[in-house]
């Protein structure tokens, strides 16, 4: 080999290897630009002053004002009680739809079953939102509230609130059930239907262990996504009614103080756990598919 | 009845689609169908509605002060979902050219700031860019490479960048999931056949990622355009796109027979990309099956 090429041969080794590392660095700035942000607004949220971006001690105080906040812990509670009872009534209902689609090949108008089920994933929330305030204004209903006492507080949630929180939900539990049903391995149900398990038996003690995962998974997904909703609960609430996102839009308005940055670090722990849970639910998943073959 | 279910699987089907289905059709369709109507009602003082048809509402959507602030939503949608591409795109191949164990923890990590709240995501972008106090200007002052703040807050810049940091997870997934199933077969095929790195990637990844770029498109795109948080905080009241005049129409001027109006039109743009989607995405689909 001549110095020449042997030089050319180098260069383009660097050149590959410059490229390289451009591309990683490139990857960690992508998601330093995510968590950035978050990561600041956890950091100020153990700030010993009023500012937000000028650093002055750590302090806890931020966290021991919010709980003491009457409203935001009313608010907490709302945010959970709404996301339990929505996630209940569209995990059960969701999955039930799901068997339908997924199950049954051709029935009258599947298609447009089919298609109400979706549109509530592709529809924006801001309009779902004022479908439901308009819907709700003009039939009077919903409004009413659901009294329940939990830790010492007073709730008074809508109906209305529930309701709307149901309708979006039910399409991604159908959605996430139905994935799920779609892997399985039907020939498991005829197994047991040809030793004699009647459908009823075939079902619980085959088909729902089986698509448990899916239905986990959807329910997580459903109760995220609750406990997430601003638009559709700011207006189909009414006045006076807050959740936890509904309150914090409330204090941004009213100015930027550590103890938003509290209440949003309490926000992220929830999400943390939410997706740990998930990622639990998503590992039975594959766990079971092993273990049946 | 047991006789009926089991002679009929349709009849089955229905009965466990009857729940959810009548849930949707109560508190969804007849809702979306209030809302169409409401659309050709004239408002009256009260903040309701007179039993008369007209056009005027979708007329008004075209007086310039309403259709201004819909092309500005336009404009925002499209320049989201444009940087959504440019900066995912990259970040997309990178994590899918990562070996498998790397991979899957990058796209976990993808996904722990897209399950965090919205508001909270926006609320921390606040912090951040506000001008007088928003940590960005304030640590470029203290170190002195500029004098006075920068306008980060308060206008399209601000509006775009909390939609994109929003919604660009929704843009490197589908772009992730179509450039991870590319047979690297094809790309050693295109190097022996002496293709260099930018033909290779343009005459073969690109088309072949093409179903997730389009898929990504639409997912930035139909949420930017309904965007309500964003513009509400970060647009600091300077800057409205068609969700806040929406909102207004509503909860503030109680005008809803033209809140209706904006919202039907809203939708039908959204209706249109989605068949845009399915079209190129289905004839995409096919080409990339080579």
């Amino acid at each position: 080999m001549t110095a020449a090429a042997a030089k050319a041969a180098r260069q383009h080794r660097t050149r590959h290897w410059l490229r390289r590392g451009l591309f990683v660095a490139y990857g960690f700035l992508g998601y330093a630009f995510f968590y950035l942000p978050i990561v600041i607004l956890v950091i100020f949220s153990f700030n010993d002053s009023r500012s937000v971006s000028k650093w002055s001690g750590f302090t806890l105080r931020w966290y021991e004002a919010m709980l003491q906040d009457h409203q935001i812990m009313l608010a907490l509670w709302n945010s959970v009680f709404v996301a339990v009872v929505s996630t209940l009534i569209a995990t059960v209902l969701g999955t039930l739809a799901a068997l339908a689609l997924e199950r049954y090949r051709r029935f009258p108008a599947r298609l447009f079953a089919d298609i109400t089920l979706y549109l509530p994933i592709i529809i924006p929330d801001i309009a779902m939102a004022i479908m439901l305030l308009a819907f709700f204004k003009l039939s009077g209903i919903g409004f009413q509230t659901w009294k329940v006492h939990i830790a010492g507080l007073r709730l008074a949630v809508p109906y209305s609130v529930i309701i709307g929180h149901v309708a979006f939900n039910i399409s991604f539990v159908a959605v996430v059930v139905r994935a799920r049903l779609a892997q399985m391995d039907r020939t498991l149900d005829e197994a047991a239907q040809d030793l004699y398990a009647t459908p009823w038996r075939t079902f619980w003690r085959v088909t729902l262990p089986l698509m448990m995962p899916g239905v986990l998974g959807g329910a997580l997904l459903a109760f995220t996504l609750s406990l997430d909703d601003f638009v559709i609960t700011f207006f189909t609430s009414g006045a006076g009614f807050n959740t936890l996102p509904v309150r914090v839009f409330g204090m941004i308005r009213k100015g930027v103080t550590p103890k938003i940055n509290a209440v949003s670090s309490l926000m992220l722990g929830f999400s943390l756990l939410l997706v740990t849970l998930a990622l639990l639910a998503a590992r039975g998943n594959q766990d079971r598919k092993i273990r049946m073959f | 009845m047991n006789d009926a279910l089991r002679r009929y699987p349709a009849l089955r089907a229905w009965l466990l689609l009857a729940p959810s289905f009548l849930w949707l059709l109560l508190f969804f369709i007849i809702p979306l169908g209030i809302i169409v109507v409401y659309s050709f009602l004239q408002r009256d003082v009260y903040g309701g509605v007179i039993w008369e048809w007209t056009l005027d509402n979708y007329r008004r959507v075209f007086d310039p002060l309403y259709f201004k602030t819909f092309l500005y939503s336009l404009w925002i949608a499209f320049l989201t979902a444009f940087f959504s591409l440019l900066f995912g795109y990259p970040l997309a191949y990178f994590i899918a050219t990562r070996p498998e164990r790397i991979r899957n923890a990058l796209v976990l990590a993808l996904m722990i700031p897209f399950w965090t709240n919205f508001l909270v995501r926006t609320y921390a972008w606040l912090t951040l860019l506000r001008t007088n106090t928003g940590l960005i200007n304030v640590w470029l002052m203290q170190w002195g490479i500029i004098d006075k703040p920068l306008p980060l807050f308060g206008n399209t810049f601000a509006i775009t960048l909390g939609l994109v940091y929003g919604w660009m997870p929704d843009m490197i997934l589908p772009i992730y999931a179509a450039l991870e199933q590319i047979d690297h077969r094809l790309l050693e095929a295109a190097e022996d056949l002496y293709a260099s790195g930018w033909q290779v990637f343009r005459r073969v990844i690109w088309p072949l990622s093409l179903p997730g770029v389009v898929a990504g498109t639409m997912l930035v795109f139909i949420p930017s355009l309904g965007a309500f948080v964003t513009p509400a905080i970060l647009g600091g009241g300077k800057r409205l796109m068609i969700g806040n005049v929406i909102t207004n129409q509503f909860l503030g001027a109680h005008d809803w027979p033209f809140g209706s109006a904006l919202s039907v039109l809203m939708m039908a743009v959204m209706l249109l990309a989605t068949l845009v989607y399915f079209r190129t995405g289905g004839e995409r689909a096919g080409q990339g099956g080579l």
